[in-house]
């Protein structure tokens, strides 16, 4: 039964700032949340820069060593919960009602809402960059006493945190929502296509562990200024108890990391594979088992701190185990490859990058899974290129390559293609000339954290620094790719990809997708 | 290893970018492999075999895991290179679209890595057995991480024996930001103290680590030994030099615990235990000294030493600082 929707007053977006302010309409929020994570790639990228600058060579020559640690805090915070995420999400909310066949998202108000805390906690975080003390310092991962230690900054970090989880917790609710009630009659679950079961099953896992996180930090203000001891061992407290807490947490965020980047990849091959995914089904079983694994590994980040040895190894195999769902996808994509049709646009370059690269990542997670192993490894910069690779070619790449996927269906017009193969090639030269020496860095003895190191650590760490340069400007290329497109180009049609288009909702509409799309619900093919 | 029979499955048509970056990968393991043979600190790009009999157990585990997953990568990169120049669209490859899925194939693809797992899991396993078992040590030493030195207090009979070690001096100056002084003219820069810990080769060296105010961490890449110097707890790791490892090996701190991190490093002077003997007969000798004409106010470490396992002096009143309480 089609139901229209009645849209006959707001054909047009409102005029002025007045739209992006009070948007409901979830192209607009998914493109302020996208613009506002690029935005926050390059003041994270820019952090990054400087640390690299002054680890070019030994001796202090550019910051304090304690704004070196305020710096290696914040690029992690905003990378992760300024770029990544909300990356992430935005894609969300532009494809997933357009993938189901809905005409927006389930609670477009909230939408709204989740969109516009980001900015405000954003800049009450980076504005601690400038208040007395300086900006936190403690690492992104806050352990105490450490944490404790720092003053006006601490307050702010916790408010900006907690901020940042509620609008992601919103979010993952109006995922769910969109999801589970707003698919077009005949839309089974299992007909759904993998990007969208990607952020299902992502949901679930940001409803369960931002909560946690919360309750984490919230136990650090206590400790800090109403006297409470959770942390603190002199009170009767424990510093471990936090890592566990916020290991729970954090080893599930980096799945919610990385989850999304599964479903945009395995889009994106079979497209130009001009075959569909092979092991569709298994795909989702591997991610569903990969989500609910990340609930039981968090203990592996804490090999070192003198668990007792029960612990230690069943850590160590349920973190071994996780290699195994990883690696059925990982031969789901190179299977769907296989007798393929294959080109190589540039959503095609970056999702072979991500195969290769994140793979190489994954093999440096099962070494690190290693207990004895993780003893020298854990750390060091061994650890550092671990989750650089998994993170930067992995997630970083699946989003250029989602965006380089639907930028024409969201602008009607084809990008610059020679600007776009150049910024891969200029980006995978230079990620793998940043990261790949850092384990050797790591093997040879250097520790994470240090704004300073002993002369033998000298050499990689020059070619780890000029990869970085290298990368960050690559990336000046990917904005102006973006901002051109938007302001014009060769006409897109409906099948950006001509023959190679496949049979998603979102490509049965027009280029660029009309204000409100799937105003009446599409009809679904049986078969 | 032969890396030349290795090396040849990675050939293919020249020119496809998967098999430059296989090879240079492969080349660079290898590297890693030969280089790393009989050499007791790091060649630069692998860890250390190291000098104590856990840092060559975890060194043999390191290596076999790493190998593993090059023979893996050899196989899933190898085809996905062949993937990408077989079938081509450009080459006029025409997809199988009856190509959906295999249940068989899922279950062979599950399988096999559990096997893989099994097979690492299994010599982990021991190893880490090894290296929990912490009984029956010759000497016992507890190391305190403060922010932002070392100390270590001999227990037992050589109870009494404690000090601070803490960045040397030159190091220090040089560290200093537009110090002027280049690193590379400072022996052993950021990894030289000025009181070593000193311990015998060829016995078990049990060290309780704690804290007295952040978390730290006590790492030595030539020992293999890596844990975390937590207030409030104690962590306790054991440490043999193999005989004839005699000599000066050294570590850093590894926990961030604020601005001064990278400057707390840890060196170990690993003697004979006859030697060692020696120095600890010279120490107490020289605490007979202290207790018989008490030093001056300003040598802490006398006064320490002079009441054996004291708890350590109460840090710069912060709130919540944890104490260390035997």
């Amino acid at each position: 039964m089609a139901h229209a929707i009645d849209t006959a007053h707001d054909d047009q977006p409102a005029k002025g700032i007045k739209r992006w302010l009070f948007a409901t309409n979830h192209k607009d929020i998914g493109t302020m949340y996208l613009v506002f994570s690029l935005i926050m790639f390059f003041v994270g990228g820019s952090m990054a820069m400087v640390i690299r600058a002054e680890l070019f060579e030994p001796g202090m020559q550019i910051v304090d060593p304690g704004f070196f640690n305020e710096l290696t805090t914040m690029h992690a915070l905003v990378m992760i919960f300024g770029a990544v995420m909300p990356a992430f999400v935005g894609l969300a909310n532009w494809m997933i009602p357009l993938q189901v066949g809905s005409p927006d998202m389930a609670l477009p108000r909230m939408n709204n809402f989740s969109f516009w805390i980001l900015p405000f906690a954003f800049t009450l975080l980076l504005s601690t960059l400038i208040v007395p003390g300086g900006a936190p310092a403690a690492g992104w991962t806050m352990y105490p006493p450490l944490s404790l230690q720092f003053g006006d900054s601490f307050p702010m970090l916790i408010f900006a945190i907690h901020l940042l989880g509620v609008s992601s917790i919103m979010g993952a609710i109006n995922v769910i929502v969109t999801i589970l009630n707003m698919r077009a009659p005949g839309m089974t679950l299992l007909k759904m296509p993998l990007f969208c079961w990607s952020w299902l099953i992502t949901a679930y896992l940001l409803i369960a562990v931002m909560p946690v996180l919360a309750g984490a930090v919230t136990m650090l203000l206590t400790d800090h200024f109403f006297g409470t001891s959770f942390f603190n061992a002199a009170g009767g407290g424990d510093p471990m108890m936090f890592e566990h807490i916020f290991w729970f947490f954090g080893h599930p965020e980096v799945y919610i990391m990385i989850l999304p980047a599964f479903g945009i990849i395995s889009e994106i091959i079979p497209t130009f594979s001009r075959k569909p995914l092979f092991g569709a089904t298994s795909m989702i079983y591997a991610i569903a088992s990969i989500a609910f694994l990340s609930f039981i590994v968090w203990g592996h980040h804490m090999f070192v701190d003198g668990m007792p040895l029960s612990a230690e190894v069943f850590f160590m195999f349920s973190t071994m185990l996780i290699a195994v769902p990883t690696g059925v996808k990982v031969f789901n994509w190179t299977a769907t490859m296989w007798r393929g049709s294959l080109s190589f646009e540039p959503p095609m370059l970056f999702a072979v990058g991500f195969l290769f690269m994140f793979t190489i990542g994954g093999f440096s997670g099962l070494m690190l899974a290693m207990v004895p192993a993780d003893f020298q490894y854990n750390q060091t910069y061994f650890v550092v290129a671990h989750f650089h690779y998994v993170l930067v070619p992995g997630a970083v790449f699946a989003i250029m390559g989602a965006v380089y996927y639907w930028l024409p269906k969201w602008t009607g017009h084809m990008y610059n293609m020679t600007l776009a193969k150049t910024h891969f090639w200029l980006s995978t030269i230079f990620v793998n000339v940043l990261f790949f020496p850092q384990h050797f860095l790591g093997l040879a003895g250097m520790p994470r954290r240090i704004p300073d190191y002993a002369v033998q650590f000298t050499d990689w760490n020059m070619v780890s620094s000029i990869g970085a340069f290298g990368f960050g400007l690559a990336q000046i290329l990917f904005a102006v790719a973006i901002i051109q497109c938007v302001r014009g180009g060769q006409k897109a049609t409906a099948k950006v990809w001509g023959d190679a288009t496949p049979t998603g909702l979102e490509w049965t509409i027009p280029s660029p997708a009309p204000y409100h799309s799937f105003t009446t619900a599409p009809e679904i093919p049986a078969a | 290893m032969n890396v030349n029979r290795l090396m040849a499955n990675v050939d293919g048509p020249a020119g496809t970018r998967g098999v430059a970056l296989g090879r240079i990968l492969f080349a660079l393991f290898a590297l890693a492999a030969a280089g790393s043979a009989g050499a007791n600190t790091s060649n630069g790009y692998n860890m250390p075999p190291g000098v104590t009999v856990l840092s060559r157990d975890i060194y043999q585990l390191h290596m076999l895991v790493l190998w593993i997953c090059v023979a893996i990568a050899v196989v899933v990169f190898g085809a996905m290179i062949v993937a990408m120049v077989r079938f081509r669209h450009s080459r006029g490859a025409v997809p199988d679209v009856t190509m959906l899925h295999s249940t068989k194939v899922e279950i062979v693809w599950t399988i096999i890595p559990v096997l893989i797992l099994i097979a690492m899991a299994v010599p982990a396993t021991k190893t880490l057995l090894r290296i929990e078992d912490t009984r029956n040590s010759a000497l016992t030493i507890r190391v305190t991480g403060y922010q932002w030195k070392w100390q270590y207090q001999y227990l037992g009979d050589d109870a009494g024996i404690g000090f601070f070690s803490t960045l040397s001096e030159e190091s220090n100056f040089a560290r200093q930001l537009h110090s002027g002084i280049d690193p590379r003219s400072v022996p052993h820069y950021l990894q030289s103290v000025d009181h070593p810990l000193v311990i015998p080769s060829g016995v078990k060296v049990e060290l309780l680590l704690t804290s007295a105010d952040v978390i730290h961490a006590w790492w030595v890449p030539d020992f293999g030994m890596k844990r975390s110097a937590i207030p409030g707890f104690i962590n306790d790791i054991w440490i043999k030099v193999l005989p004839g490892k005699e000599g000066v090996y050294r570590g850093q701190c590894a926990a961030l615990c604020g601005r001064d991190h990278g400057f707390m490093p840890i060196v170990v002077d690993v003697k004979t235990p006859a030697d060692f003997a020696k120095w600890v007969a010279r120490q107490k000798a020289a605490l007979k000294q202290a207790q018989a004409a008490p030093a001056p106010i300003a040598a802490p470490s006398a006064a320490r030493a002079a009441a054996p396992g004291l708890v350590p002096a109460k840090r710069v009143a912060r709130p919540l600082t944890a104490q260390v309480s035997n």
